[in-house]
């Protein structure tokens, strides 16, 4: 076994795992794709067939949900087997298109979506913000990381500004980065290009701490995700924005007046749920909606459905002739009569509305984030 | 011992423990050298019967009055050698042990370096043995009782051993009955033996038998003293019965305002009882308990005009005045049989445990299968906390629904990293194996799945059974499950088949979590009680886990049954059987050797500051006025018969005026000089 390959299988611990396959059993993914993550734990172990793995297509159906890690009763974390064979290909050039332009765009502007820097605050022009300073004498409460999601595409951009009205509606202290905010690398990293990830973390966290200011707050549960739990370094607490405003409403800044009649669900997303624990803040603002009825879904919290959004999926098309889980996610709404799915992440928004279209309700249920919800019931 | 130290070194090989590594030849070249030392030399295996004799032939033809070992941790052998010397008429603490084992072959590779730290650490030893004084072993009495904490099987086993030898026993049991959580199943595995005709008639011998003193419903508050003589305090909690007129009719039970309202624990919460109530129609004593949590006239003040149970009471049993007791006794032993919890299901939300009602824990299934539980014995569809909608006249009763499959997932809770469980939990695959068989006999149409990993059937007829309940139709998949969710009706399990590599949304009515076996939310108390040390998985451990599997670190305290770890019920009875039999050994002889490398205390120096009372754990030293030259001046003093020689009031001690025998500072400042530190 040369060092290299043995350096595979101890880095992901594959002599640990003991095949129960709890890891395939809770893959939301392996019903409608050829993934099945414990058959790469398994061959994983046969160094002369890391190249082979690493070129099968459905090492990218993986979302990097995390259900796989979340149940492995001996600790281990599946998906980062198939992160660590997408890197082995990034290694030798051998990506989609897709994929390249997503990584080269971050690499140039600092964001995946092939827009300029310039253009980076262009969501904000009219709302009066904040720009924060470097090394600014006087202290911010708040810094607010927005997702190049949020950032630049036009649907997902109101969900940033219906943050910065509520955070005005409560009075809370608060500055954006500007033009000089990039990319946190979450789906960097899980398209394997390592590199530059390592890249995003030293200068984001270089950024972010020349900053005077008393938390960060994320938008979008993979830049959470990242920052919280993936960057060395960073000297700033960092929360989602769930958690602030859950403070907020409990203590009593910000009060909620407009009602909304509506039969609300909430979708949890898996950077929030499963890979963070915070289940109860969503609820608790969602529950304190005037007039609002909330409903979960059969399939909640730890248990919740993955909307196929993450693990830089939002570059990679999966072909599949079986429904998508972000249609079977709008079913379920449908069945206990939701009027609204509510999410607290860019991607899920994003997935879930276009699976309210392809089902053709997308009349008659709106899918929103938490935020628009809350501006609406300020 | 007077005159001149002479000086035997034996040097170990322990097969190529030692001397694979160590090359002894040249270590006992070198020890030859080491001034007072008369005789050094090596022995394949010292421990063996002609090692040992090579050690007593010296010491009589050569007049050796010390002798160091050159071996393993003194923790293994030093009692062997002790008696070795013993036997030569040597006195047995002019032993030293030289560890060249655990604290150097086997941590070495390097054959030259550690060949090099051998001799050192025999030239510490033969400096330190020099500096070695006689010491007395003193024995005290023992008193010829035993205390044993928990009457589940392994506690009522050991306690019938024990009374049956003639001593006397008191059982202490937490709850109002005994029979623990074997009481609770329905078969036992592999024989399908009837858990309760098996058990039902042990239960009553220990209520019966003339050396038992069984204190249910009672909790042991304090133990003090040492082996031989441990001091024993237990509350009986007031049952508000008196129990010598209680006749166990049962017609308070029927008339309790608050009967049928609250959850049986015994049933797992799956039956109901009343305010008053007698956990199943077998505990014993079959007398009833109040629990004054559901009274209401214990927790309101006030139940009607009186309490109906008072009214129905023909014996007038029922006495709302009556108060908790304290009971003092002596015991010379003590046998801890405190069980287990089975797992929180809860711990694994991904199984929606608490979330869909047909998602069942094993136990719970287990009092279902059960002929005297909740359902009659029947494998029945259950709607939890749904209120029984009120009979219409002459209206039949809805029957519930039959299952048309039962699924059940093993490894609920055991080897399992991400809930602290590392470990196997040994009864669930054959439990599993037994509540399937159970499903094919009580509900024949029912599909019987079994999920699993691995199965373990290793003990006497496991494999033989799971053979017979494989061929019998139930279908065993190798897969974990890792989520359960509800669509159309019915709970759909999801895992992969992980020997064709399929997943599976597998359509089921009803699941059951085979959860394990758990260290009890309470075993802190028993700790705090005992000073009992705790295994990595949180079980009590045992002293040797080969050799003395039912001792604890503590003398004349044993361990029984699953407190120790996981056991099905033959282990858990055979090791009663051996805790039993190791608590007699000091009540048959009568007597038992106490601790010789005691501490003592230089009143003259002690400065009274009483921080030794403070770390020692054993509350063995005391703070005691003396009179120093007229002044009364506080002092410690060392309960001798108390005292381990753990050596921590020596460590503590600001002013050098405890000393441990056998490690004063004259003795071990030396021997770490001699190891080259300055």
């Amino acid at each position: 076994m040369c060092a290299e390959e043995l350096d595979f299988i101890e880095k992901y611990d594959l002599l640990g795992c003991i095949q129960c396959g709890r890891c395939t059993g809770g893959c939301p993914v392996a019903t409608r794709t050829p993934l099945r993550v414990r058959g790469f734990m398994y061959d994983g172990l046969n160094e002369e067939r890391l190249e082979e793995l690493s070129e099968k297509p459905e090492i990218w159906d993986c979302t990097t949900c995390f259900t796989c890690a979340a149940r492995c009763p001996k600790g281990l974390e599946p998906l980062e087997v198939l992160i660590g064979l997408r890197s082995l290909l990034i290694e030798e050039g051998k990506v989609q298109p897709t994929v390249r332009d997503a990584l080269e765009s971050i690499f140039k502007d600092g964001n995946p979506w092939g827009s300029p820097r310039s253009k980076r605050m262009d969501w904000a022009a009219d709302l009066d913000v904040k720009i924060l300073e470097p090394e600014d004498e006087e202290k911010t409460d708040v810094m607010l990381y927005i997702c190049c999601t949020d950032a630049y595409d036009p649907r997902v951009m109101k969900v940033a500004q219906a943050l910065v009205k509520v955070l005005k509606a409560a009075n809370v202290d608060f500055g954006l980065i500007g033009e000089e905010e990039s990319c946190c690398g979450s789906e960097v990293r899980r398209l394997g290009e390592e590199g530059l990830f390592e890249m995003c973390d030293e200068e984001n966290v270089e950024m972010m701490n020349s900053y005077n200011v008393g938390s960060i707050v994320a938008i979008s549960p993979h830049c959470y995700n990242t920052l919280k739990k993936e960057y060395h370094g960073l000297k700033h607490p960092v929360l989602h924005y769930t958690e602030l405003v859950a403070q907020l409403l409990e203590d009593g800044k910000l009060t909620l007046n407009t009602e909304m009649k509506k039969l609300i669900t909430y979708h949890d997303p898996c950077f929030l749920g499963k890979q963070n624990d915070i289940y109860d803040e969503p609820r608790y603002i969602l529950t304190r909606i005037p007039g609002a009825e909330y409903k979960d879904f059969d399939r909640c919290r730890e248990r919740s459905l993955c909307c196929e959004g993450g693990g830089g999926k939002m570059w990679v098309e999966t072909e599949s002739k079986e429904e998508r889980l972000a249609e079977i996610r709008v079913d379920d709404a449908k069945e206990m009569g939701a009027e609204v799915i509510a999410v607290a992440c860019p991607f899920c928004l994003l997935t879930l509305e276009d699976a309210t279209k392809v089902k053709g309700v997308d009349e008659e249920m709106r899918v929103a984030d938490i935020l628009e919800l809350l501006a609406e019931a300020l | 011992m007077n005159g001149k130290p002479r000086i035997g070194v034996y040097v170990c090989h322990c097969g190529t423990n030692i001397a694979g590594t160590v090359d002894v030849e040249e270590v006992v070249r070198f020890a030859q050298t080491i001034p007072d030392v008369t005789v050094a030399r090596n022995y394949s295996y010292m421990c063996s019967d002609p090692g040992q004799a090579l050690i007593v032939d010296d010491i009589e033809k050569m007049g050796l009055n010390r002798v160091v070992v050159a071996s393993c941790s003194p923790r293994m052998h030093e009692l062997t050698f002790r008696k070795t010397l013993n036997g030569a008429g040597l006195n047995p603490y002019f032993l030293e042990m030289a560890n060249i084992r655990e604290q150097c072959s086997w941590v070495h590779e390097d054959s030259i370096a550690a060949t090099e730290k051998s001799k050192r650490i025999i030239e510490a030893a033969v400096v330190k043995a020099r500096r070695l004084e006689a010491l007395d072993q003193k024995e005290v009495d023992v008193e010829p009782a035993t205390l044993i904490i928990g009457a589940g099987i392994a506690g009522i086993q050991a306690a019938l051993d024990i009374a049956d030898a003639g001593f006397k026993v008191y059982l202490v049991e937490k709850s109002p009955t005994v029979g623990g959580h074997m009481a609770q199943l329905d078969k036992t595995f592999p024989t399908l033996d009837c858990s309760a005709c098996i058990l039902t008639p042990k239960m009553v011998d220990v209520a019966n038998h003339p050396n038992i003193e069984l204190m249910t419903y009672s909790k042991v508050e304090d133990i003090s003293g040492y082996v031989g003589n441990f001091d024993i305090k237990v509350r009986k909690k007031t049952r508000y019965v008196d129990v010598s007129k209680c006749t166990g009719c049962g017609d308070c039970a029927s008339a309790c305002r608050q009967a049928g309202r609250f959850a049986n624990e015994f049933d797992e919460g799956m039956g109901m009882r009343g305010a008053i109530y007698l956990p199943f129609p077998q505990a014993v004593p079959a007398k009833y308990t109040v629990d004054k949590e559901s009274c209401l006239f214990l927790s309101k003040g006030k139940c009607g005009e009186t309490p109906k149970c008072l009214e129905a009471c023909q014996p007038k049993a029922i006495n709302f005045e009556l108060e908790d007791e304290i009971v003092d006794f002596k015991v010379g032993t003590i046998i801890v049989a405190t069980g287990f919890d089975v797992f929180d299901a809860t711990l694994k939300p991904e199984y929606a445990y608490g979330v869909y009602d047909n998602v069942v824990t094993a136990l719970e299934f287990e009092r279902m299968v059960n002929a005297s539980g909740p359902t009659g014995g029947k494998v029945v569809m259950l709607e939890r906390g749904k209120k029984k909608k009120k009979k219409k006249e002459g209206e039949e009763e809805e029957a519930p629904k039959v299952p048309e499959s039962v699924t059940f997932i093993q490894c609920v809770g055991s080897r399992d990293k991400s809930v602290g469980n590392e470990y196997c939990s040994r009864v669930c695959c054959m439990y599993t194996a037994k509540l399937a068989h159970l499903v094919r006999d009580k509900a024949p149409d029912a599909e019987v799945t079994v999920f699993y990993m691995d199965v373990r059937a290793f003990g006497k007829g496991f494999e033989e059974f799971y053979d017979r309940v494989r061929r019998e139709g139930v279908r065993y998949i190798r897969g974990n499950p890792s989520e359960i969710y509800r669509k159309n009706g019915k709970l759909i399990v999801r895992a992969e088949d992980t020997l064709t590599s399929t997943p599976l949304e597998h359509e089921t009515d009803m699941v059951v979590l085979s959860v394990g076996l758990c260290p009890r939310t309470d075993t802190r108390d028993v700790i705090d009680l005992l000073k009992l040390s705790q295994s990595s998985d949180l079980f009590y451990l045992e002293a040797h886990p080969k050799l003395r599997p039912v001792d604890t670190a503590s003398d004349g305290v044993y361990l029984a049954g699953v407190c120790q770890g996981p056991k099905d019920i033959p282990d858990a009875v055979a090791q009663a059987k051996g805790a039993a039999s190791a608590a007699m050994i000091p009540m048959a002889s009568g007597k038992v050797k106490v601790e010789a490398q005691t501490s003592i205390v230089d009143e003259t120096t002690c400065r009274g500051c009483g921080f030794c009372v403070e770390v020692c754990p054993y509350t063995a030293i005391e703070l005691v006025e003396i009179n120093r030259m007229g002044w009364h001046v506080k002092a410690a003093r060392v309960n001798e018969a108390l005292c381990k020689g753990c050596g921590a009031c020596a460590a503590a001690c600001l002013s050098g005026s405890i000393q441990q025998r056998s490690f004063k500072d004259l003795q071990l400042l030396p021997q770490i000089q001699a190891l080259g530190v300055k």
